[in-house]
């Protein structure tokens, strides 16, 4: 079954903080749909973790103000009071979390954790909780798992405990499972299996996918379509082709610049984006990548607008640039050759 | 479990053996710790001091006295009939140190229980609101009494409470002990006060230690976890920030606890003429009386390394990456 499962319009998200008010999401649509895979990239502080935790109402605190809509089964989730929204969470849309070693209570066994998110919404013995999380561990291979669904988290290694972060997040088999960054903390070869575990778990539940993290390489493996995000904001958006075969922004070429390919010449050094990411709570005038972009020019001093520039559709980007000039320009960027000025 | 509980019991020996030849020592070096000398009265003659030395033992090298008052304190809490010379005795009023510690223990434990379990409820209480309410009015309120239950010294307040309750308005027993098992409402009404004045400052000082925990704990991925499940907030605090933040809490307790029950309520003890352990050793140190401080100090160890060896084996309980495996 194709179509809309989750459309996100216009969210907004600023934290009112003593040093000012932080503007950590500025307007970021998109839609996923059922089944699909959509990648969210970005550096530290882009606003990608804020737009993922946003979906279940997870940064909902005094200081904090949203704008927009979150859309989900007809209801927006924004507006949702808390009681409809734990309804939601967990059941309908799950999340996984980057750091595995923290993210699971020390002081509960693995099972009794997995065994708490199913009886929290399902009308579940005991027993019966337990059965299924036994099975869920083992969807998710981890050995033994009648015995080990009674072990501590601290008696797990690092990928055992993210894949039973994972069999947690899909024990109500939610239409949408977030994982924010859930490769970031793991070995290389742990990634891979994490992934591809992602990837199949994806198509046995039939749910869709929303992927958080810096690394390109990741979501080339796994991802359908791709957003890319940069100081609360999408500068690029399309389908993994589009966004691998012809990135029109500045900023996608850094990044892609900054993954080392088979496929290229190997750079003398691993290119890196000069400077840092702005202040979110001082963001520069116009187009917020432009102090970084080597290619600025006057017309940057006026923020682009999200559309489709060139002749693809559904292939979304905020650069000034032509289409010709970034098609010219990117290639000596992402080799690392353009310097800021 | 079993090697557990006998490495502690180990540890307790070799912990009793230090504390109490530490005490020893230290009496020995003070000066005008001689204890013929004030054991022979007003105007004795050498031969009256030489006499008690001879008789009581003084005269012999200090590791055999070391020794021998160890004899006696063992020969005391075992039952049976011994000589007088046998038995650990006060200088000052030669009873039996040992009975006379018993003699404190209802009062001292009546004190101690009910302090501990009235500070250790309201300690929670008090904490949850503070963490929970964070930064609003009541966190506020209650963050400043808890400084202020801190910082009021028990002699003060003891004072204070019995001068007004008890003494002006007579709302209250002015002090002293009944036994429950002679008059339970008794016993309750005239602990009372003391059980407040003790428990006060617990109460503020596990406060602020249980919030400034649970506040850590709210920023814990797991709680994030927990939340992302679905839970209500009240079972994400329950079930994961309440019971991870406990954990000190116990260890605090264990010890607080130890230290009071074990004749460290000395000066609640003395100011409402609770002649319990902590006014018993209060009156022999304040008489510079070995066999007795002797006494307390061994009792008070005791009860310390006790509870520690419990506190240790709740921790295990309360967090399985402590557990040996």
């Amino acid at each position: 079954m194709a179509g809309k499962l989750l459309e996100v319009n216009g969210l907004k998200v600023r934290f009112a903080t003593e040093d000012g008010v932080v503007r950590a999401v500025d307007g970021v649509d998109f839609e996923l749909e059922r089944g699909k895979v959509l990648g969210i990239v970005g550096e530290s502080g882009s606003g990608k973790s804020v737009t993922a935790m946003t979906l279940l109402g997870l940064t909902r605190d005094k200081n904090t103000r949203f704008e927009g809509e979150v859309l989900y089964r007809d209801q927006d989730l924004l507006s949702l009071p808390e009681s409809r929204l734990r309804e939601v969470r967990g059941n309908e849309i799950a999340m996984i979390f980057q750091d595995p070693m923290t993210s699971l209570n020390p002081v509960y066994t693995v099972g009794d954790q997995i065994v708490e998110a199913i009886t929290t919404h399902e009308q579940a013995s005991k027993s019966e909780a337990k059965r299924r999380a036994v099975e869920l561990l083992r969807q998710v291979g981890i050995p033994n798992p009648q015995v080990r669904v009674d072990d501590y988290p601290h008696q797990f290694s690092g990928g055992m405990r993210q894949r039973a972060m994972i069999a947690m997040a899909l024990s109500c088999n939610p239409d949408v499972l977030i994982a924010d960054e859930p490769t970031t903390a793991l070995d290389v070869t742990i990634q891979a299996q994490i992934l591809e575990l992602l990837d199949r778990l994806r198509a046995d539940f039939d749910s869709a996918v929303i992927l958080i993290t810096h690394d390109l390489g990741v979501v080339a493996e796994v991802a359908d379509d791709i957003v890319v995000m940069y100081a609360g904001r999408i500068v690029e958006r399309g389908s993994k082709r589009q966004l691998f075969y012809d990135p029109q922004h500045p900023y996608t070429w850094g990044l892609l610049g900054s993954i080392p390919r088979l496929d290229r010449p190997k750079p003398e050094r691993l290119h890196s984006i000069e400077g840092t990411p702005p202040s979110l709570i001082n963001l520069p005038e116009g187009c917020k990548f432009r102090p970084r972009c080597p290619h600025a020019f006057e017309k940057c001093i006026e923020e682009p607008e999200l559309k489709n520039r060139v002749d693809s559709p559904g292939h979304l980007d905020r650069c000034w640039l032509s289409v010709e000039d970034k098609r010219r320009l990117r290639e000596t960027t992402i080799a690392g050759e353009a310097r800021v000025a | 479990m079993t090697t557990f509980i006998i490495r502690r019991l180990i540890g307790m020996v070799f912990v009793l053996f230090a504390v109490s030849l530490l005490v020893y020592v230290v009496f020995i070096l003070v000066p005008g710790g001689d204890p013929a000398e004030r054991m022979a009265g007003k105007n004795p003659t050498p031969d009256n001091i030489q006499n008690i030395r001879e008789k009581w033992g003084f005269d012999k090298p200090f590791y055999v006295q070391y020794g021998l008052m160890m004899q006696k304190a063992w020969n005391g809490l075992m039952p049976g009939q011994h000589s007088q010379y046998d038995i650990l005795r006060s200088f000052d009023t030669r009873q039996n140190v040992v009975a006379e510690i018993k003699k404190g223990v209802p009062a001292t434990f009546s004190l101690c229980v009910g302090a501990g379990l009235i500070w250790l409820f309201f300690g929670i209480l008090v904490g949850v609101i503070a963490a929970v309410t964070a930064g609003g009015v009541s966190d506020r309120l209650i963050t400043t009494l808890a400084l202020v239950g801190i910082s009021m010294p028990v002699f003060w307040l003891g004072i204070v409470l019995r001068y007004f309750l008890a003494e002006k308005h007579q709302i209250f027993p002015d002090g002293g002990y009944v036994p429950l098992t002679q008059d339970p409402w008794q016993w309750f009404y005239h602990l009372l006060l003391p059980w407040f004045c003790l428990a006060v400052l617990f109460i503020g000082f596990y406060g602020r230690v249980l919030r400034s925990n649970m506040l850590d704990s709210m920023n814990e991925d797991y709680v994030r976890t927990a939340k992302s499940k679905g839970l209500s907030s009240r079972a994400v605090l329950k079930r994961h920030v309440l019971r991870n933040s406990l954990i000190p809490i116990v260890t605090l307790f264990g010890l607080d606890f130890a230290a009071v029950l074990g004749g460290g309520a000395i000066l609640t003890e003395t100011v409402f003429d609770l002649k319990g352990v902590g006014w018993y050793a209060a009156q022999s140190v304040g008489g510079l009386d070995l066999p007795p401080i002797m006494g307390v100090t061994l009792y008070g160890a005791f009860f310390i390394v006790l509870f520690s060896a419990v506190v240790d084996f709740f921790y295990a309980y309360l967090d399985p990456r402590v557990r040996p495996t």
